[in-house]
């Protein structure tokens, strides 16, 4: 994309995006080189570097956003509208660890109901909510693919399934 | 869970319980890379293509389309790079076959990719895999650098003149994105929208460029097909669905798991109540989804007694679809009613919002369930379900709308009793 595209400023952001752009390691920075060599087209590379800016930061902060604008030549909005397309990719701060509990019809039925409100019960918070250290956030997600072993929840990238409640203790005794 | 073949000998499973499976001296020890060392020894691209047309192989991801065909509208004189891109994004409800097939057999795809890869030309590859699945990303990134290492990956392979690169790609969570088209939006950088076909993705797909883009399950076929012959491989399912099928089995069933079938296997009944161990508790079955979240809810009674061939014109024949063989068992304790309001909410979820029908149909559909849920059912609640649906199906810019009306129609048309019994208990 041309610089002239680059310069365009957006009139108005879901946040205030300030001048910081955020910086990262040498090896991030390698790490981001490889990524974007994998594609004839540098914007391909727009995923996997929203992860690693994820990882690195928490969460798609407006700093991580610039750094990405700059590094992909693209406009914010360009990042913005794709992050916000994807269930993944967050926008604002979550917890260290990330329940992702299934809601979807198979591990419904096998007992997400009695696992979501056994987390949620045990943390004090209710799904879309964050505990107030920001150690645990909750979330009800769409099928993660794991429909013959559920019900089951997904800890940042973990699996965790076939869960009962006692599972469920064992896991967050470990976590807390 | 279960992990194995019924009916026939294990052939995409054939490796998956052995020890370190996944490591590229297991796969070779056990006949890995021999069908794409044979390809690019003795095979032209036109003999591979040819190849799987014999095999009758069908599109393992939903659709069904017959893959070799698939392969032949990749224009041949094209001056413009061509891609092959693997549909990892397993996200259809009720499916999780790839994601066994990624984590013990690697390099299997790896193979299958390669051999695709070579004939439709293609330089570079991506494997698309959902953003859930990281530790497959990193499964599937380690065996490719094996790959790499042991010479089946990079400049002239084995010698031969053939030259090519696979890389892992992540989505972000989007079940929109398994349609392939909104998947190569999602691999350019944009959102996962999909987009207007014609021009199929074989014409102008990837940056604009001929690409094929496969299932998991499909292009880990390939090398059998390779080794065995199409016709060997047609063989083992029916006349217009060859070899085998993966079925992902989740629910009410004692023995769930990935059963990998020939098909055409005889009865689905027999499937249910031997092989998956029938329905625990001593309960009854009340329903299937047999295809995944899309197809169309199937009654006991469509099933029991009634010899239901499991392959794509069977189920057709027994009123549902193969779609991606999620295999979703209901027993008798399941409200329908419910079931459906949960897929319901999945496509509201997952509708991407590029299309009115889909984005605004789904959103009332789901609230009109939630109202009648929360005790304001109407009388004409079914009906005007069925409207929306209507206005939905058939007028999406993608699959995605027809998948979300289908089960509401069916299950409509099938379970009337659960409708009737919500919308009767809220005094209308």
């Amino acid at each position: 994309m041309s610089a002239q595209l680059t310069n365009i400023q957006p009139r108005s952001q879901p946040v205030d995006i300030g001048e910081e752009v955020a910086t990262f390691s040498p090896e991030v920075e390698a790490e981001i080189d490889r990524h974007i060599a994998k594609y004839p087209v540098r914007r391909s590379a727009i995923l996997p570097l929203m992860f690693i800016v994820q990882r690195e930061r928490g969460y798609l902060d407006a700093p991580g956003v610039a750094y990405l604008a700059r590094r992909l030549s693209l406009r914010i909005t360009d990042i913005w509208e794709v992050a916000t397309f994807y269930s993944m990719l967050h926008t604002k701060p979550v917890g260290k660890y990330h329940i992702q509990i299934c809601k979807t019809l198979s591990c419904k039925i096998m007992g997400e109901g009695k696992i979501t409100e056994h987390v949620c019960n045990r943390l004090g918070i209710k799904p879309g909510e964050t505990t107030p250290d920001g150690r645990f956030t909750v979330s009800l997600v769409e099928c993660l693919g794991s429909c013959g072993t559920g019900p089951m929840f997904q800890i940042n990238f973990d699996y965790h399934e076939n869960l009962t409640t006692a599972k469920v203790d064992s896991i967050l005794d470990f976590l807390s | 869970m279960f992990i194995g073949a019924i009916g026939c000998e294990p052939l995409q499973l054939r490796r998956i319980h052995l020890e370190n499976s996944r490591s590229i001296d297991v796969y070779r020890q056990n006949g890995g890379y021999e069908a794409v060392r044979q390809v690019l020894s003795s095979k032209s691209p036109d003999d591979v293509i040819n190849e799987v047309k014999k095999s009758a192989l069908r599109g393992r991801g939903g659709a069904g389309f017959p893959t070799g065909m698939k392969w032949s509208f990749v224009p041949k004189d094209s001056p413009k790079p061509k891609y092959v891109v693997c549909n990892a994004d397993e996200s259809e409800p009720g499916t999780f076959k790839d994601r066994y097939l990624m984590e013990r057999d690697p390099h299997l795809l790896i193979e299958g990719i390669l051999i695709a890869a070579y004939a439709l030309g293609a330089r570079i590859n991506y494997i698309y895999t959902r953003g859930e699945y990281k530790y497959l990303i990193d499964i599937m990134d380690q065996a490719l650098d094996e790959a790499r290492v042991a010479g089946y990956l990079g400049e002239r392979i084995l010698g031969s003149d053939f030259s090519c690169e696979i890389y892992t790609h992540s989505g972000a969570g989007a079940y929109i994105c398994g349609e392939e088209t909104a998947l190569l939006s999602s691999l350019e950088g944009m959102r996962g929208h999909p987009r207007m076909k014609p021009p199929f993705p074989a014409v102008s797909g990837l940056y604009a460029c001929p690409t094929v883009v496969n299932n998991v399950e499909t292009l880990t076929a390939v090398p059998d097909i390779m080794k065995m012959g199409g016709e060997a491989y047609q063989k083992l399912g029916t006349e217009k669905s060859g070899g085998t099928k993966l079925w992902s089995v989740s629910g009410h069933v004692n023995r769930p798991g990935v059963y990998e079938l020939p098909m055409g296997y005889d009865d689905m009944e027999k499937f249910i109540f031997e092989d998956c161990g029938g329905i625990p508790n001593g309960k009854k079955l009340k329903a299937v989804i047999p295809g995944g979240s899309s197809v169309y809810i199937m009654r006991a009674d469509q099933i029991s007694g009634r010899d239901v061939r499991m392959d794509y014109e069977g189920l057709v024949a027994a009123g549902s679809m193969v779609g991606s063989g999620g295999f979703i068992v209901m027993d008798e304790t399941v409200d329908v009613f419910e079931s459906t309001k949960n897929l319901t909410e999945f496509y509201k979820h997952e509708s991407c919002g590029w299309c009115t029908p889909c984005r605004e149909g789904t959103d009332w559909l789901v609230k009109v369930f939630n109202r009648i849920s929360s005790g304001g059912g109407r009388p004409d609640d079914a009906q005007l379900m069925l409207d929306l649906c209507d206005n939905i199906e058939g007028k999406s810019f993608c699959p995605l709308g027809d998948a979300a009306a289908w089960p509401i129609q069916s299950a409509i048309k099938r379970f009337p009793e659960d409708f009737k019994k919500h919308l009767a208990t809220n005094g209308q």
